[in-house]
């Protein structure tokens, strides 16, 4: 990773979803509003390839699409090479000149495609829209980003449902990386896919990396597709990030109860039972509508909470070196934590 | 486009149904375009020396009341007809369409107001409205197609709505706002081909409909006026002569308004089939 | 396979083979399979889409599409052969003495009758409850699943409950008449990791405490190793290998699984070491297979691999490989 300002910078950002009718004549009872992101910071840098990890209803979604400019953000900010977007509507952010360099491979190709385009002009339409490419010049640009992602060029003329599913994923990303992004936003880009097409996925996803210079949001529930791809990775839970530091680092010792929990409910190959060392979070996720600001996002299913848990809000604050966790309680020496908590379970 | 003409020619050539009402459209085709120039006899010429004549080598269809070959009269007529049906359909297909896409697209009060309004239309016998706006507005072609028009734009409102409202949180439509499309050009350029082939099936079961509705405000006088001929009106003529026993009269028009409805509702299939590339293998 | 003699196997398939008639030819989607699995035994069908694995397992049930055609074998269950028995005595033991869950679990209970009643439905046609009781005895099982408030959920709609909730619902429905043999096709597709952890250990735990067997379908060989006592692994309609568990990963033998364990992330210790399989499956339409279908993706083939007939060696204790030359 190169020093030097970050090229992306999330500061305080919040998604607010109104709940409930808006009557105009009933006045006193104040809206109720569902918390999809909750004051989330953090930074992607140059070169960089940065995991976001978190199981449904966490908000990794929204974020993406907060990211993207699909979503408007209800408060925070957003810079992009120093560049405020955040405050760019969503529905004008389509004529900013960062539009081509933030874009997004999302999870399902099938969905992501239109069924009535050919692979070529699906290929062809950021080109179309963001850099007025015609003719020639389009073409033989839509031929070398087919080659990139290796789309064999008879492939072009086909329609998605003509196409595998790894041909769609390389036709999505072909799309993606075609108007020369910097930050190429993953959302769950293989979870889709069989175990021997995922492999080829992601190694072209590593090349492209360094081919294109590329730094890369990696949003996936595959913990250990995300260990494999990351420099490092953030963990939400219910619109907060709960724990963020180096990939290998939070894998081989979580800080936060959250990932640990997470980490010990991946299945691991290989026989024998790794059942004994599960970690398991009862009950259900809190709900996000209008939750209490002093209450950790956890609490109610975490072994190791106490009163404080219930009166002041973590703050996401560093326990090892590039480890930060959002908890009273972090876990600074993971064996022995373990231990505990399997006797307290 | 040459990949579709040879989609076309597969899907012809396995539907031999398909084929026959390709085939059917053609010559209807040929007759409305040609009409004056294929129909033997004028249109308009009576001879009352030949009245209600049966078929025979000089008249094919026989002769009417005031001695006009009936088979010219049909071949012109063709014209008329096919004309008011394409031409209110178009109309009915166009508007009720956008209208519908940006109810189902946008939501919000556009959708409330396409909806009344559409639902007002729906509250009539669509027949109904059709005779009273032809009452109102007076006997004329162009009134006939305004008032078809506006009694089969509901359908298209409300199929194009349902389609834009399922699609329009798809994940193409994101993708395509992240191309830089704006929101008009992904409604029409992304999600309104996406619909084509429902609505090329609606648009071919409109189109027959269209041609019974003219026919239908001629039988009972609303429609176009004599002496031109018509498909209804000559149904409507004839009908009187059944009794008497000159069958041909009524027959070979209602004949032919046969075939042409049904020769478009065939016709809606093979188009779906050749234009959804979802259907090519 | 080698079986333990004393013991009669609860399932006991042989050399079945599944076609499936489409417009676009014959797909040879089952090609002469077979496996046993005895009481108690929790055993996993791996493969890739397109293996035959969820097809077999409704070959079991008797819940074919019905462009499916059943060319060979048997599948003898609790000394019952399924595929020559009546369609009665099938519809006796499905849902009482053989049970399935599905893949997504929102999708297949029914949106618009309320879970307690779905429940108290199959109590009422295979158990021996009364229309009184029924209710009760749901509202049990909803409780034995672990679901919370389960009064109060009896009476929700699938739509009201999240997807590991439905995934309950459906454990309840086929374990209600303490079934002998439940399979379990791909369960946690579409679950969180936490929810599948918390669904899969609740499986293994209710299966334990009743004696029954699993049949575990999935793609996931993590999920399958952690899970299930014996796997076979699949590829393109046949099976291609047959061990336990850990002696699978400890030394496979049959190259597609070896690159099947090398191309699962889980236990990779980096990118590069990821192995992809070469190849893609072959169509099963075509007249033209080897008969070594894995064949044209491997590196050890040999002119043999294309018309000798697979073999099914046994190699050593409850293993068995398909191969002319396994590893």
């Amino acid at each position: 990773m190169r020093s030097g300002r970050p090229l992306l910078a999330v500061e305080g950002l919040r998604k607010l979803y109104p709940i409930g009718k808006q009557r105009i004549w009933r006045r006193g009872a104040a809206p109720s509003f569902l918390h999809a992101v909750d004051d989330v910071s953090f930074t992607i840098g140059r070169g960089e390839t940065v995991g976001l990890v978190g199981e449904s209803g966490c908000g990794k979604s929204t974020v993406v699409r907060l990211i993207a400019r699909l979503l408007d953000v209800s408060d925070g900010s957003i810079l992009f090479d120093g560049a405020e977007i955040g405050k760019v509507p969503a529905r004008r952010f389509g004529l900013a000149p960062q539009r081509a360099h933030i874009q997004v491979v999302f999870q399902d190709a099938t969905d992501s495609l239109n069924p009535r385009f050919t692979a070529f002009r699906a290929i062809a339409d950021p080109l179309l829209r963001l850099q007025r490419l015609s003719g020639p010049a389009l073409r033989s640009r839509v031929e070398e980003v087919a080659r990139l992602t290796g789309l064999p060029k008879e492939l072009l003329s086909r329609f998605p449902h003509q196409l595998s599913g790894g041909q769609k994923a390389r036709v999505g990303i072909a799309r993606a990386i075609a108007v020369e992004p910097r930050l190429l936003i993953l959302d769950e880009p293989t979870s889709a896919l069989d175990v021997s097409v995922q492999v080829l996925i992601l190694r072209l996803l590593q090349d492209l990396k360094r081919q294109l210079d590329l730094s890369y949001l990696f949003v996936s529930h595959d913990l250990n597709v995300v260990r494999l791809l990351c420099d490092r990775i953030l963990v939400m839970y219910l619109g907060h990030i709960v724990e963020s530091g180096p990939a290998d680092r939070v894998f081989a010792e979580p800080r936060h109860p959250y990932t640990q929990a997470l980490l010990s409910a991946v299945p691991k190959p290989g026989g024998g039972g790794g059942r004994s060392a599960r970690i398991g979070l009862p009950g259900e996720p809190r709900s996000p509508v209008d939750p209490a600001p002093h209450i950790c996002p956890l609490y109610g299913r975490c072994g190791r909470a106490t009163e404080k848990c219930a009166t002041a809000m973590p703050a996401l604050r560093e326990i090892a070196s590039g480890q930060f966790a959002a908890c009273h309680y972090p876990i600074t020496a993971p064996a022995a934590e373990v231990q505990t908590l399997a006797a307290i379970a | 486009m040459t990949a579709t003409l040879r989609h076309a020619r597969y899907v012809l050539s396995e539907n031999p149904v398909t084929a026959f009402a390709f085939a059917l459209f053609f010559l209807l085709a040929l007759c409305a375009a040609l009409g004056p120039a294929l129909a033997p006899f004028d249109p308009l010429a009576s001879d009352t020396a030949e009245a209600l004549t049966g078929p025979s080598a000089v008249h094919w269809f026989g002769t009417d009341q005031l001695g006009r070959d009936i088979f010219s009269r049909i071949v012109v007529a063709t014209r008329l007809d096919l004309g008011i049906a394409v031409t209110s359909v178009a109309l009915a297909f166009g508007i009720g369409t956008l209208l519908g896409l940006a109810a189902g697209y946008c939501g919000g009060w556009i959708d409330r107001i396409v909806g009344r309004a559409v639902d007002t239309i729906m509250a009539f016998p669509l027949f109904v409205l059709a005779m009273g706006i032809v009452a109102a507005l007076g006997n004329n072609v162009a009134n006939i197609v305004y008032a078809t028009a506006i009694i089969n734009l509901p359908i298209y409102a409300r199929l194009s709505r349902s389609e834009a409202n399922v699609r329009r949180n798809a994940g193409f439509v994101e993708a395509a706002r992240l191309c830089g499309n704006g929101e008009a050009r992904i409604v029409l350029a992304q999600l309104l081909p996406n619909i084509m082939p429902l609505m090329m099936v609606q648009v071919s079961l409109t189109l027959g409909y269209a041609i019974l509705n003219a026919a239908g405000l001629s039988f009972i006088g609303l429609g176009v006026r004599p002496p031109t001929a018509e498909w209804g009106i000559m149904v409507a003529e004839g009908a009187s002569f059944i009794v008497s026993g000159e069958w041909w009269v009524a027959f070979f028009p209602g004949i032919v308004l046969m075939s042409a409805v049904f020769c478009f509702n065939l016709m809606g299939d093979g188009l779906r089939d050749i234009v959804d590339p979802l259907r090519r293998t | 396979m080698i079986g333990d003699g004393n013991t009669v196997p609860l399932l006991a398939v042989e050399d079945l083979g599944i076609e499936f008639h489409t417009r676009s030819g014959t797909v040879r989607a089952v090609d002469g399979i077979g496996f046993e699995l005895r009481r108690g035994e929790t055993m996993a069908l791996v493969g890739e889409s397109g293996s035959g694995k969820s097809v077999t397992a409704y070959a079991i049930m008797g819940i074919l599409d019905a462009a499916a055609r059943i060319t060979s074998g048997t599948i003898v269950f609790g000394g019952l052969e399924l595929l020559q028995a009546s369609e009665r005595a099938i519809a006796e033991i499905r849902g009482r003495e053989l049970a399935i869950i599905f893949q997504n679990p929102r999708t297949a209970l029914n949106p618009i009758r309320p879970v307690g009643k779905q429940i108290a439905d199959i109590l009422l046609r295979h158990g021996n409850v009364t229309a009184a009781q029924a209710p009760s005895r749901a509202i049990e099982m909803l409780a034995r699943v672990r679901i919370p408030d389960p009064e109060r959920r009896a009476r929700s709609y699938p739509f009201e409950l999240s997807g590991g909730m439905c995934q309950r619902v459906m454990i309840a429905m086929a374990l209600a008449c303490a079934p002998q043999l439940l399979i379990a096709d791909e369960p946690t597709t579409g679950l969180d990791i936490t929810t599948q952890a918390v669904i899969m250990d609740l499986i293994a735990e209710l299966a334990a405490s009743q004696k029954m067997a699993t049949l575990l379908i999935t793609h996931d060989l993590g999920l399958a190793s952690e899970y299930c006592d014996h796997i076979a692994v699949m590829h393109a309609g046949h099976i291609v290998e047959t061990a336990p568990t850990v002696a699978l990963f400890a030394a496979p033998h049959h190259p597609y699984t070896a690159k099947l364990i090398a191309a699962t992330p889980g236990g990779a210790p980096s990118l590069d070491t990821l192995a992809a399989i070469p190849g893609a499956l072959p169509d099963l339409r075509r007249a033209d297979l080897p008969l070594c279908r894995y064949s044209e993706r491997c590196e050890r083939a040999a002119p043999a691999c294309l018309d000798r007939p697979l073999p099914h060696r046994a190699v050593g204790e409850g293993r068995g490989v398909a191969c002319h030359f396994p590893l």
